[in-house]
Protein backbone atom coordinates (compact mmCIF):
# COMPACT_ATOMS: atom_id res chain seq x y z
CA UNK A 1 0.00 0.00 0.00
CA UNK A 2 2.25 3.24 -1.60
CA UNK A 3 -0.27 5.25 0.09
CA UNK A 4 0.10 4.48 3.51
CA UNK A 5 3.70 4.60 4.41
CA UNK A 6 4.79 4.54 7.68
CA UNK A 7 5.51 8.04 8.05
CA UNK A 8 2.36 9.31 6.63
CA UNK A 9 0.55 7.01 9.53
CA UNK A 10 2.85 8.67 12.20
CA UNK A 11 2.52 11.53 11.45
CA UNK A 12 -1.28 10.98 10.75
CA UNK A 13 -1.65 9.24 14.51
CA UNK A 14 0.48 11.86 16.21
CA UNK A 15 0.53 14.60 14.19
CA UNK A 16 3.09 17.54 15.15
CA UNK A 17 2.24 21.10 16.00
CA UNK A 18 -1.06 20.10 17.27
CA UNK A 19 -3.65 22.61 18.90
CA UNK A 20 -4.19 26.26 18.09
CA UNK A 21 -2.14 29.11 19.75
CA UNK A 22 -3.46 31.53 21.98
CA UNK A 23 -1.58 34.17 20.32
CA UNK A 24 -1.32 34.07 16.92
CA UNK A 25 -1.44 36.13 13.90
CA UNK A 26 -2.97 34.31 11.27
CA UNK A 27 -6.06 32.03 11.43
CA UNK A 28 -7.96 30.13 9.06
CA UNK A 29 -10.34 27.20 9.07
CA UNK A 30 -12.02 25.08 6.50
CA UNK A 31 -13.33 21.35 5.47
CA UNK A 32 -14.11 19.51 2.97
CA UNK A 33 -17.86 18.79 3.41
CA UNK A 34 -18.14 15.86 0.74
CA UNK A 35 -15.76 13.85 3.14
CA UNK A 36 -15.76 15.16 6.28
CA UNK A 37 -12.32 16.51 6.95
CA UNK A 38 -11.93 19.49 8.16
CA UNK A 39 -8.47 21.82 9.70
CA UNK A 40 -7.90 24.53 11.51
CA UNK A 41 -4.66 26.36 11.59
CA UNK A 42 -3.03 29.07 13.95
CA UNK A 43 0.35 30.98 12.79
CA UNK A 44 2.66 33.32 14.53
CA UNK A 45 4.58 35.37 13.00
CA UNK A 46 8.04 37.23 14.16
CA UNK A 47 8.83 41.17 13.56
CA UNK A 48 10.63 40.23 10.42
CA UNK A 49 7.45 38.04 8.86
CA UNK A 50 9.17 34.97 9.95
CA UNK A 51 7.04 32.09 10.80
CA UNK A 52 7.82 31.13 14.56
CA UNK A 53 4.76 29.12 15.48
CA UNK A 54 2.13 26.71 13.94
CA UNK A 55 -0.87 25.56 16.06
CA UNK A 56 -3.77 23.52 14.21
CA UNK A 57 -6.45 20.74 15.10
CA UNK A 58 -8.69 18.98 12.89
CA UNK A 59 -10.10 15.64 11.91
CA UNK A 60 -10.37 13.36 9.07
CA UNK A 61 -8.38 11.11 6.85
CA UNK A 62 -4.67 9.83 7.53
CA UNK A 63 -3.90 12.25 4.27
CA UNK A 64 -5.38 15.30 4.87
CA UNK A 65 -4.33 14.99 8.93
CA UNK A 66 -0.61 13.64 7.73
CA UNK A 67 -0.88 16.64 5.33
CA UNK A 68 -1.16 18.91 8.04
CA UNK A 69 1.20 17.63 10.19
CA UNK A 70 4.27 18.11 7.67
CA UNK A 71 3.10 21.49 5.99
CA UNK A 72 3.16 22.69 9.76
CA UNK A 73 6.53 22.02 10.04
CA UNK A 74 7.38 23.08 6.71
CA UNK A 75 5.86 26.56 7.59
CA UNK A 76 8.43 27.12 10.47
CA UNK A 77 11.12 29.39 9.52
CA UNK A 78 9.07 30.60 6.28
CA UNK A 79 8.54 34.37 5.06
CA UNK A 80 5.11 35.23 4.47
CA UNK A 81 6.05 35.96 0.80
CA UNK A 82 7.45 32.11 1.03
CA UNK A 83 4.09 30.50 2.66
CA UNK A 84 2.21 32.69 -0.32
CA UNK A 85 4.16 31.20 -2.64
CA UNK A 86 3.63 27.67 -1.89
CA UNK A 87 1.94 25.21 -4.74
CA UNK A 88 0.88 22.17 -4.89
CA UNK A 89 3.65 20.42 -6.19
CA UNK A 90 5.44 21.37 -2.81
CA UNK A 91 2.71 19.56 -0.84
CA UNK A 92 2.95 16.47 -2.92
CA UNK A 93 6.78 15.95 -2.87
CA UNK A 94 6.33 17.62 0.87
CA UNK A 95 3.98 13.64 0.92
CA UNK A 96 6.50 12.40 -0.99
CA UNK A 97 4.00 9.41 -1.78
CA UNK A 98 1.57 8.57 -4.75
CA UNK A 99 -1.68 10.80 -4.39
CA UNK A 100 -4.74 8.92 -6.38
CA UNK A 101 -7.21 11.95 -8.29
CA UNK A 102 -9.84 10.70 -5.55
CA UNK A 103 -7.86 11.81 -2.44
CA UNK A 104 -5.97 15.07 -4.39
CA UNK A 105 -8.76 16.83 -1.87
CA UNK A 106 -7.75 15.47 0.85
CA UNK A 107 -4.03 16.43 0.44
CA UNK A 108 -4.13 19.58 -0.77
CA UNK A 109 -7.21 20.55 2.31
CA UNK A 110 -3.90 21.98 4.15
CA UNK A 111 -2.36 24.02 1.97
CA UNK A 112 -5.83 25.50 1.18
CA UNK A 113 -6.09 27.04 5.06
CA UNK A 114 -2.80 27.72 5.10
CA UNK A 115 -2.84 30.13 2.08
CA UNK A 116 -6.37 31.33 3.10
CA UNK A 117 -4.46 32.69 6.84
CA UNK A 118 -1.55 33.75 4.87
CA UNK A 119 -4.09 36.04 2.62
CA UNK A 120 -6.11 36.80 5.66
CA UNK A 121 -9.30 34.85 4.26
CA UNK A 122 -9.94 32.94 7.59
CA UNK A 123 -11.49 35.62 9.61
CA UNK A 124 -14.84 35.40 7.99
CA UNK A 125 -15.59 31.78 8.56
CA UNK B 1 -34.48 -22.94 -6.04
CA UNK B 2 -31.05 -21.18 -5.21
CA UNK B 3 -29.23 -19.10 -7.38
CA UNK B 4 -25.91 -21.14 -8.61
CA UNK B 5 -24.05 -17.95 -8.16
CA UNK B 6 -21.14 -19.23 -10.09
CA UNK B 7 -23.57 -19.16 -12.91
CA UNK B 8 -24.67 -16.13 -12.19
CA UNK B 9 -20.55 -14.55 -12.16
CA UNK B 10 -20.38 -15.91 -15.42
CA UNK B 11 -23.26 -13.47 -17.08
CA UNK B 12 -20.93 -10.39 -15.81
CA UNK B 13 -18.13 -10.37 -18.15
CA UNK B 14 -17.03 -7.24 -15.66
CA UNK B 15 -16.36 -9.22 -12.57
CA UNK B 16 -13.59 -11.26 -14.18
CA UNK B 17 -10.61 -9.33 -13.73
CA UNK B 18 -7.85 -8.03 -11.72
CA UNK B 19 -7.65 -4.73 -10.72
CA UNK B 20 -4.17 -4.80 -9.16
CA UNK B 21 -1.93 -6.88 -10.18
CA UNK B 22 -3.08 -10.40 -8.15
CA UNK B 23 -5.87 -9.07 -6.32
CA UNK B 24 -9.10 -10.15 -8.48
CA UNK B 25 -11.67 -7.56 -8.25
CA UNK B 26 -14.20 -7.91 -5.37
CA UNK B 27 -17.30 -5.47 -6.26
CA UNK B 28 -19.09 -4.39 -2.86
CA UNK B 29 -20.42 -1.37 -4.56
CA UNK B 30 -23.19 -2.68 -5.91
CA UNK B 31 -25.86 -0.14 -3.70
CA UNK B 32 -24.01 2.88 -5.59
CA UNK B 33 -24.65 1.02 -8.98
CA UNK B 34 -24.57 -2.63 -9.92
CA UNK B 35 -22.75 -4.84 -12.52
CA UNK B 36 -24.52 -5.51 -15.66
CA UNK B 37 -25.33 -8.40 -17.27
CA UNK B 38 -23.76 -10.00 -20.71
CA UNK B 39 -27.93 -9.93 -21.48
CA UNK B 40 -28.19 -6.50 -20.76
CA UNK B 41 -25.42 -5.56 -22.65
CA UNK B 42 -26.20 -7.98 -25.48
CA UNK B 43 -29.61 -6.05 -25.39
CA UNK B 44 -27.78 -2.53 -25.77
CA UNK B 45 -25.89 -3.42 -28.34
CA UNK B 46 -28.82 -5.33 -30.82
CA UNK B 47 -30.97 -2.19 -30.26
CA UNK B 48 -27.78 -0.16 -31.89
CA UNK B 49 -27.29 -2.33 -34.16
CA UNK B 50 -30.62 -3.31 -35.66
CA UNK B 51 -33.12 -1.05 -34.08
CA UNK B 52 -32.45 2.68 -33.34
CA UNK B 53 -34.58 5.54 -34.93
CA UNK B 54 -36.21 8.20 -32.79
CA UNK B 55 -39.79 6.71 -31.56
CA UNK B 56 -43.38 7.56 -31.99
CA UNK B 57 -44.75 9.40 -34.87
CA UNK B 58 -41.97 7.75 -37.30
CA UNK B 59 -43.24 6.29 -40.59
CA UNK B 60 -40.54 3.50 -40.95
CA UNK B 61 -39.40 0.39 -39.80
CA UNK B 62 -36.71 1.77 -37.78
CA UNK B 63 -39.09 3.80 -35.75
CA UNK B 64 -41.75 1.34 -35.34
CA UNK B 65 -38.84 -1.34 -33.79
CA UNK B 66 -37.40 1.39 -31.89
CA UNK B 67 -41.22 2.51 -30.69
CA UNK B 68 -42.11 -1.27 -29.55
CA UNK B 69 -39.23 -2.12 -28.08
CA UNK B 70 -39.61 1.06 -25.83
CA UNK B 71 -42.87 -0.03 -24.92
CA UNK B 72 -42.41 -3.59 -24.14
CA UNK B 73 -39.77 -2.38 -21.80
CA UNK B 74 -42.69 -0.44 -20.43
CA UNK B 75 -45.12 -3.48 -19.90
CA UNK B 76 -41.91 -5.36 -18.40
CA UNK B 77 -41.17 -2.74 -15.64
CA UNK B 78 -44.97 -2.69 -14.85
CA UNK B 79 -45.29 -6.44 -14.90
CA UNK B 80 -42.58 -5.87 -12.50
CA UNK B 81 -43.97 -4.52 -9.78
CA UNK B 82 -47.44 -5.33 -10.47
CA UNK B 83 -48.74 -1.54 -11.33
CA UNK B 84 -52.43 -2.03 -12.40
CA UNK B 85 -51.87 -0.31 -15.66
CA UNK B 86 -48.80 0.10 -18.09
CA UNK B 87 -49.81 4.16 -18.32
CA UNK B 88 -48.79 4.17 -14.44
CA UNK B 89 -45.23 3.77 -15.45
CA UNK B 90 -43.08 6.87 -16.11
CA UNK B 91 -39.42 6.98 -17.77
CA UNK B 92 -37.19 9.08 -16.27
CA UNK B 93 -33.23 9.21 -16.25
CA UNK B 94 -33.11 7.67 -12.29
CA UNK B 95 -34.40 7.51 -8.65
CA UNK B 96 -33.06 11.00 -8.33
CA UNK B 97 -35.39 12.37 -11.18
CA UNK B 98 -38.15 10.46 -10.75
CA UNK B 99 -38.10 12.26 -6.84
CA UNK B 100 -37.64 15.85 -8.69
CA UNK B 101 -40.70 14.96 -10.76
CA UNK B 102 -42.80 14.25 -7.47
CA UNK B 103 -41.71 17.53 -6.02
CA UNK B 104 -41.99 19.63 -8.30
CA UNK B 105 -45.50 18.76 -10.01
CA UNK B 106 -47.55 17.10 -7.31
CA UNK B 107 -46.13 18.88 -4.52
CA UNK B 108 -46.16 22.53 -6.37
CA UNK B 109 -49.47 21.90 -6.95
CA UNK B 110 -50.65 20.61 -4.25
CA UNK B 111 -48.73 21.76 -1.34
CA UNK B 112 -48.67 25.30 0.47
CA UNK B 113 -48.44 27.28 3.61
CA UNK B 114 -49.23 25.08 7.19
CA UNK B 115 -48.68 21.74 4.86
CA UNK B 116 -46.98 19.41 6.62
CA UNK B 117 -45.03 16.51 4.54
CA UNK B 118 -43.08 13.82 6.17
CA UNK B 119 -39.49 12.58 5.89
CA UNK B 120 -36.77 10.76 7.96
CA UNK B 121 -33.53 11.40 8.94
CA UNK B 122 -32.60 8.39 7.09
CA UNK B 123 -33.16 9.50 3.98
CA UNK B 124 -30.79 9.91 0.38
CA UNK B 125 -30.63 13.38 -0.40
CA UNK B 126 -32.62 12.85 -3.57
CA UNK B 127 -35.64 12.56 -1.00
CA UNK B 128 -34.79 15.79 1.00
CA UNK B 129 -33.19 18.55 -0.83
CA UNK B 130 -36.45 18.57 -3.49
CA UNK B 131 -38.48 19.23 -1.24
CA UNK B 132 -36.74 21.47 1.16
CA UNK B 133 -35.82 23.60 -2.27
CA UNK B 134 -39.94 23.64 -2.30
CA UNK B 135 -40.66 24.56 1.13
CA UNK B 136 -38.12 27.85 0.88
CA UNK B 137 -40.63 29.00 -1.88
CA UNK B 138 -43.97 27.35 -0.69
CA UNK B 139 -43.66 27.87 3.28
CA UNK B 140 -45.23 23.94 4.16
CA UNK B 141 -43.20 22.60 6.77
CA UNK B 142 -41.17 19.44 7.04
CA UNK B 143 -41.23 16.99 9.73
CA UNK B 144 -38.28 14.32 9.92
CA UNK B 145 -38.92 10.97 11.43
CA UNK B 146 -36.11 9.66 13.96
CA UNK B 147 -34.96 6.14 14.25
CA UNK B 148 -34.74 4.26 17.02
CA UNK B 149 -31.82 2.89 19.12
CA UNK B 150 -32.06 -0.51 16.57
CA UNK B 151 -32.12 1.62 13.63
CA UNK B 152 -35.66 1.40 12.69
CA UNK B 153 -37.90 4.06 11.53
CA UNK B 154 -39.41 5.29 14.98
CA UNK B 155 -43.61 4.43 13.83
CA UNK B 156 -44.71 6.13 17.22
CA UNK B 157 -43.26 9.34 15.99
CA UNK B 158 -44.57 9.22 12.89
CA UNK B 159 -48.16 7.94 14.00
CA UNK B 160 -47.87 11.29 16.22
CA UNK B 161 -46.96 13.60 13.40
CA UNK B 162 -49.71 11.84 11.67
CA UNK B 163 -52.09 12.70 14.36
CA UNK B 164 -51.09 16.62 14.52
CA UNK B 165 -52.95 17.16 11.13
CA UNK B 166 -52.37 18.95 8.06
CA UNK B 167 -50.09 15.86 6.80
CA UNK B 168 -50.32 16.26 2.28
CA UNK B 169 -47.47 13.49 2.08
CA UNK B 170 -45.11 10.87 3.72
CA UNK B 171 -42.49 10.22 1.59
CA UNK B 172 -39.45 7.53 2.75
CA UNK B 173 -37.24 5.32 1.62
CA UNK B 174 -38.26 2.19 1.28
CA UNK B 175 -34.67 0.62 2.04
CA UNK B 176 -32.28 3.00 3.81
CA UNK B 177 -29.15 3.18 1.15
CA UNK B 178 -27.19 3.55 4.41
CA UNK B 179 -28.22 1.10 7.14
CA UNK B 180 -30.26 -1.61 4.90
CA UNK B 181 -33.54 -0.26 6.95
CA UNK B 182 -36.57 -2.22 5.39
CA UNK B 183 -39.40 0.51 6.16
CA UNK B 184 -42.72 -1.27 6.51
CA UNK B 185 -44.34 0.94 3.86
CA UNK B 186 -47.54 -1.18 3.49
CA UNK B 187 -48.10 -0.13 7.23
CA UNK B 188 -47.12 3.53 6.80
CA UNK B 189 -49.76 3.80 3.72
CA UNK B 190 -52.42 2.37 5.45
CA UNK B 191 -51.49 4.55 8.14
CA UNK B 192 -50.75 7.65 5.65
CA UNK B 193 -54.39 7.38 4.04
CA UNK B 194 -56.19 7.04 7.07
CA UNK B 195 -54.85 10.39 7.33
CA UNK B 196 -55.45 11.94 4.15
CA UNK B 197 -52.21 11.82 3.10
CA UNK B 198 -50.25 10.48 0.24
CA UNK B 199 -47.37 7.92 0.46
CA UNK B 200 -44.35 8.34 -1.70
CA UNK B 201 -41.53 5.24 -1.16
CA UNK B 202 -37.67 5.79 -2.56
CA UNK B 203 -37.63 2.11 -3.96
CA UNK B 204 -34.06 2.72 -5.34
CA UNK B 205 -32.35 -0.12 -2.69
CA UNK B 206 -35.89 -1.97 -2.80
CA UNK B 207 -36.76 -3.20 -6.54
CA UNK B 208 -33.19 -4.61 -6.89
CA UNK B 209 -33.15 -6.95 -3.59
CA UNK B 210 -36.85 -7.95 -3.40
CA UNK B 211 -40.01 -8.65 -4.81
CA UNK B 212 -41.77 -4.91 -4.91
CA UNK B 213 -45.87 -5.53 -5.64
CA UNK B 214 -46.53 -1.58 -5.64
CA UNK B 215 -50.38 -2.52 -5.47
CA UNK B 216 -50.15 -4.49 -2.64
CA UNK B 217 -47.95 -1.83 -0.59
CA UNK B 218 -50.75 0.73 -1.97
CA UNK B 219 -47.99 3.79 -2.30
CA UNK B 220 -49.33 6.22 -4.29
CA UNK B 221 -45.58 6.99 -6.36
CA UNK B 222 -42.34 5.27 -6.10
CA UNK B 223 -39.30 5.95 -7.76
CA UNK B 224 -36.24 3.60 -8.73
CA UNK B 225 -33.14 3.52 -11.28
CA UNK B 226 -32.37 1.35 -13.67
CA UNK B 227 -28.76 1.01 -13.30
CA UNK B 228 -28.81 -0.21 -9.47
CA UNK B 229 -31.11 -3.38 -10.62
CA UNK B 230 -28.54 -4.53 -13.61
CA UNK B 231 -30.04 -2.39 -15.98
CA UNK B 232 -28.20 0.73 -17.68
CA UNK B 233 -27.22 4.71 -16.28
CA UNK B 234 -29.52 6.60 -17.48
CA UNK B 235 -33.17 5.03 -16.87
CA UNK B 236 -35.18 5.52 -13.68
CA UNK B 237 -39.00 4.90 -13.38
CA UNK B 238 -41.90 6.89 -11.80
CA UNK B 239 -44.70 4.38 -10.44
CA UNK B 240 -48.02 6.72 -10.10
CA UNK B 241 -51.39 5.65 -9.07
CA UNK B 242 -53.47 6.85 -12.51
CA UNK B 243 -55.55 9.37 -10.98
CA UNK B 244 -52.53 10.70 -9.06
CA UNK B 245 -50.35 11.30 -12.31
CA UNK B 246 -53.80 12.15 -14.26
CA UNK B 247 -53.79 15.34 -11.84
CA UNK B 248 -50.54 16.04 -12.01
CA UNK B 249 -49.54 19.23 -13.86
CA UNK B 250 -46.17 17.94 -16.57
CA UNK B 251 -42.94 18.43 -15.48
CA UNK B 252 -41.10 19.42 -18.25
CA UNK B 253 -42.95 20.80 -21.59
CA UNK B 254 -41.25 20.11 -25.10
CA UNK B 255 -42.05 17.24 -27.81
CA UNK B 256 -43.90 13.77 -27.08
CA UNK B 257 -45.66 15.49 -24.15
CA UNK B 258 -48.07 17.80 -25.65
CA UNK B 259 -51.48 16.37 -27.83
CA UNK B 260 -51.94 19.91 -29.38
CA UNK B 261 -50.00 23.05 -29.75
CA UNK B 262 -51.21 26.85 -30.58
CA UNK B 263 -49.02 30.24 -30.06
CA UNK B 264 -51.69 30.58 -27.45
CA UNK B 265 -51.10 27.43 -25.48
CA UNK B 266 -50.79 23.84 -25.58
CA UNK B 267 -52.66 20.74 -24.01
CA UNK B 268 -50.92 17.91 -22.76
CA UNK B 269 -50.58 14.78 -23.82
CA UNK B 270 -52.16 11.56 -22.08
CA UNK B 271 -50.01 9.27 -19.33
CA UNK B 272 -47.66 7.99 -19.67
CA UNK B 273 -46.04 10.49 -22.21
CA UNK B 274 -47.57 13.71 -20.42
CA UNK B 275 -44.28 13.02 -18.37
CA UNK B 276 -42.27 12.22 -21.16
CA UNK B 277 -40.38 14.95 -22.76
CA UNK B 278 -38.22 15.07 -25.83
CA UNK B 279 -36.55 12.45 -26.68
CA UNK B 280 -36.24 9.66 -24.29
CA UNK B 281 -33.69 7.15 -23.59
CA UNK B 282 -35.06 4.92 -25.92
CA UNK B 283 -31.81 2.39 -25.54
CA UNK B 284 -31.61 2.51 -21.95
CA UNK B 285 -35.38 1.80 -21.96
CA UNK B 286 -34.46 -1.27 -23.44
CA UNK B 287 -32.00 -2.14 -21.32
CA UNK B 288 -34.15 -1.75 -17.98
CA UNK B 289 -36.41 -4.21 -19.74
CA UNK B 290 -33.43 -6.84 -20.15
CA UNK B 291 -32.47 -6.39 -16.85
CA UNK B 292 -36.14 -6.84 -15.89
CA UNK B 293 -36.32 -10.17 -17.71
CA UNK B 294 -32.98 -11.17 -16.32
CA UNK B 295 -33.79 -10.52 -12.59
CA UNK B 296 -37.21 -12.37 -13.10
CA UNK B 297 -35.34 -15.31 -14.95
CA UNK B 298 -33.55 -16.43 -11.63
CA UNK B 299 -36.63 -15.16 -9.41
CA UNK B 300 -36.70 -12.13 -7.13
CA UNK B 301 -37.24 -14.71 -4.41
CA UNK B 302 -34.13 -16.24 -5.25
CA UNK B 303 -32.26 -12.90 -5.07
CA UNK B 304 -33.93 -11.81 -1.97
CA UNK B 305 -33.00 -15.49 -0.64
CA UNK B 306 -29.23 -15.02 -1.34
CA UNK B 307 -29.22 -11.28 -0.60
CA UNK B 308 -29.88 -11.82 3.20
CA UNK B 309 -27.79 -14.79 3.61
CA UNK B 310 -24.95 -12.37 2.57
CA UNK B 311 -25.58 -9.68 4.59
CA UNK B 312 -26.22 -12.08 7.57
CA UNK B 313 -22.82 -13.93 6.81
CA UNK B 314 -21.15 -10.77 6.58
CA UNK B 315 -22.78 -9.06 9.46
CA UNK B 316 -21.87 -11.96 11.89
CA UNK B 317 -18.06 -11.62 10.23
CA UNK B 318 -18.03 -8.46 10.59
CA UNK B 319 -19.38 -8.40 14.33
CA UNK B 320 -16.23 -10.46 15.58
CA UNK B 321 -13.75 -7.64 14.32
CA UNK B 322 -12.38 -5.73 17.58
CA UNK B 323 -13.77 -2.49 17.69
CA UNK B 324 -15.67 -1.91 14.29
CA UNK B 325 -19.20 -0.28 15.09
CA UNK B 326 -21.91 -1.44 12.86
CA UNK B 327 -24.97 0.70 11.28
CA UNK B 328 -27.18 -2.13 10.60
CA UNK B 329 -30.48 -2.94 12.12
CA UNK B 330 -31.05 -7.05 13.17
CA UNK B 331 -32.40 -9.07 10.69
CA UNK B 332 -35.41 -9.22 9.16
CA UNK B 333 -35.19 -5.55 9.46
CA UNK B 334 -32.07 -5.28 7.14
CA UNK B 335 -31.14 -5.55 3.17
CA UNK B 336 -27.81 -5.59 1.37
CA UNK B 337 -25.51 -3.49 3.22
CA UNK B 338 -22.77 -4.00 5.82
CA UNK B 339 -21.85 -0.27 7.55
CA UNK B 340 -19.20 0.19 9.46
CA UNK B 341 -16.20 2.33 10.73
CA UNK B 342 -13.84 1.35 12.85
CA UNK B 343 -11.74 3.33 15.98
CA UNK B 344 -8.32 3.65 14.41
CA UNK B 345 -8.88 4.26 10.51
CA UNK B 346 -10.84 7.14 8.52
CA UNK B 347 -13.17 6.03 6.16
CA UNK B 348 -11.90 7.03 3.36
CA UNK B 349 -8.34 5.17 4.54
CA UNK B 350 -10.01 2.07 5.06
CA UNK B 351 -11.48 2.16 1.86
CA UNK B 352 -8.59 3.00 -0.33
CA UNK B 353 -6.59 0.24 1.52
CA UNK B 354 -9.45 -2.20 0.81
CA UNK B 355 -9.23 -1.00 -2.92
CA UNK B 356 -4.98 -2.12 -2.64
CA UNK B 357 -6.54 -5.28 -1.91
CA UNK B 358 -9.08 -5.22 -5.25
CA UNK B 359 -11.98 -4.54 -2.91
CA UNK B 360 -14.41 -1.66 -3.90
CA UNK B 361 -16.67 -0.21 -1.28
CA UNK B 362 -17.74 3.24 -0.78
CA UNK B 363 -16.62 5.48 2.10
CA UNK B 364 -18.71 8.73 3.06
CA UNK B 365 -21.79 9.88 4.33
CA UNK B 366 -23.32 7.88 1.12
CA UNK B 367 -25.84 10.97 0.15
CA UNK B 368 -27.38 10.63 3.72
CA UNK B 369 -25.39 14.25 5.31
CA UNK B 370 -28.29 14.23 8.26
CA UNK B 371 -28.14 10.66 9.09
CA UNK B 372 -24.69 10.85 9.56
CA UNK B 373 -23.81 14.01 10.84
CA UNK B 374 -26.69 14.38 12.70
CA UNK B 375 -28.17 11.02 13.47
CA UNK B 376 -24.79 9.32 13.96
CA UNK B 377 -22.31 12.24 14.50
CA UNK B 378 -20.13 11.03 12.76
CA UNK B 379 -18.48 11.89 9.43
CA UNK B 380 -17.88 9.01 7.37
CA UNK B 381 -18.64 5.37 7.35
CA UNK B 382 -17.55 2.72 5.19
CA UNK B 383 -20.72 0.54 3.29
CA UNK B 384 -19.76 -2.74 2.13
CA UNK B 385 -22.99 -3.54 -0.47
CA UNK B 386 -23.80 -6.82 -2.03
CA UNK B 387 -26.10 -8.32 -4.89
CA UNK B 388 -26.61 -11.50 -6.60
CA UNK B 389 -23.17 -11.90 -7.71
CA UNK B 390 -21.33 -11.68 -4.62
CA UNK B 391 -20.42 -14.65 -2.66
CA UNK B 392 -19.33 -15.66 1.21
CA UNK B 393 -15.72 -16.01 -0.12
CA UNK B 394 -15.71 -12.32 -1.20
CA UNK B 395 -17.05 -11.34 2.47
CA UNK B 396 -14.15 -12.85 3.71
CA UNK B 397 -11.77 -10.91 1.83
CA UNK B 398 -13.44 -8.27 3.08
CA UNK B 399 -12.99 -9.37 6.51
CA UNK B 400 -9.38 -10.07 5.59
CA UNK B 401 -8.43 -6.48 4.53
CA UNK B 402 -10.05 -4.74 7.51
CA UNK B 403 -7.66 -6.93 9.48
CA UNK B 404 -4.77 -5.40 6.97
CA UNK B 405 -6.38 -1.65 7.62
CA UNK B 406 -5.94 -2.70 11.19
CA UNK B 407 -2.39 -4.24 11.54
CA UNK B 408 -1.47 -1.12 9.25
CA UNK B 409 -2.83 2.02 12.05
CA UNK B 410 -1.93 -0.48 14.60
CA UNK B 411 1.94 -1.37 14.08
Amino acid sequence: MDMYQENIIDHGQHPHNWGLLEDFDMHAHDDNPLCGDQLEITIKLDVNERVVAVGWQGEGCTISQASASMLGDELLGKTLDEIKALSKDDILELLGIPISMTRIKCALLSLKVVKAAAYGLGEDE
Amino acid sequence: MTLDIQAVRQDFPILHQEVHPGKPLVFLDSAASSQKPRQVIDALEYYYTHSHANVHRGLHVLSEAATDAYEKARDKVQKFINAAHREEIIYTRNTTESMNLIVQSWGRANLSQGDVVILSVMEHHANLVPWQMLAAEKGFTIRYVPLCDDKTLNMDALKAFLREGNVKAVSLTHVSNVMGTVNPLKEIAALAHEAGAITIGDGAQAVPHMKVDVQDLDVDLYAFSGHKMCGPTGIGILYGKQAILDAMPPFMGGGDMISRVTLNGSTWNELPYKFEAGTPAIAEAVGIGAAVDYLSGLGMENIHAHGQELVEYAHDRLAEIPGLTLYNPDAPYRSGVATFTLPEAHAHDIAQILDSEGIAVRAGHHCAMPLHKEHFHIPATTRASFYLYNTTEEVDKLVDGIYKVKKLFNR
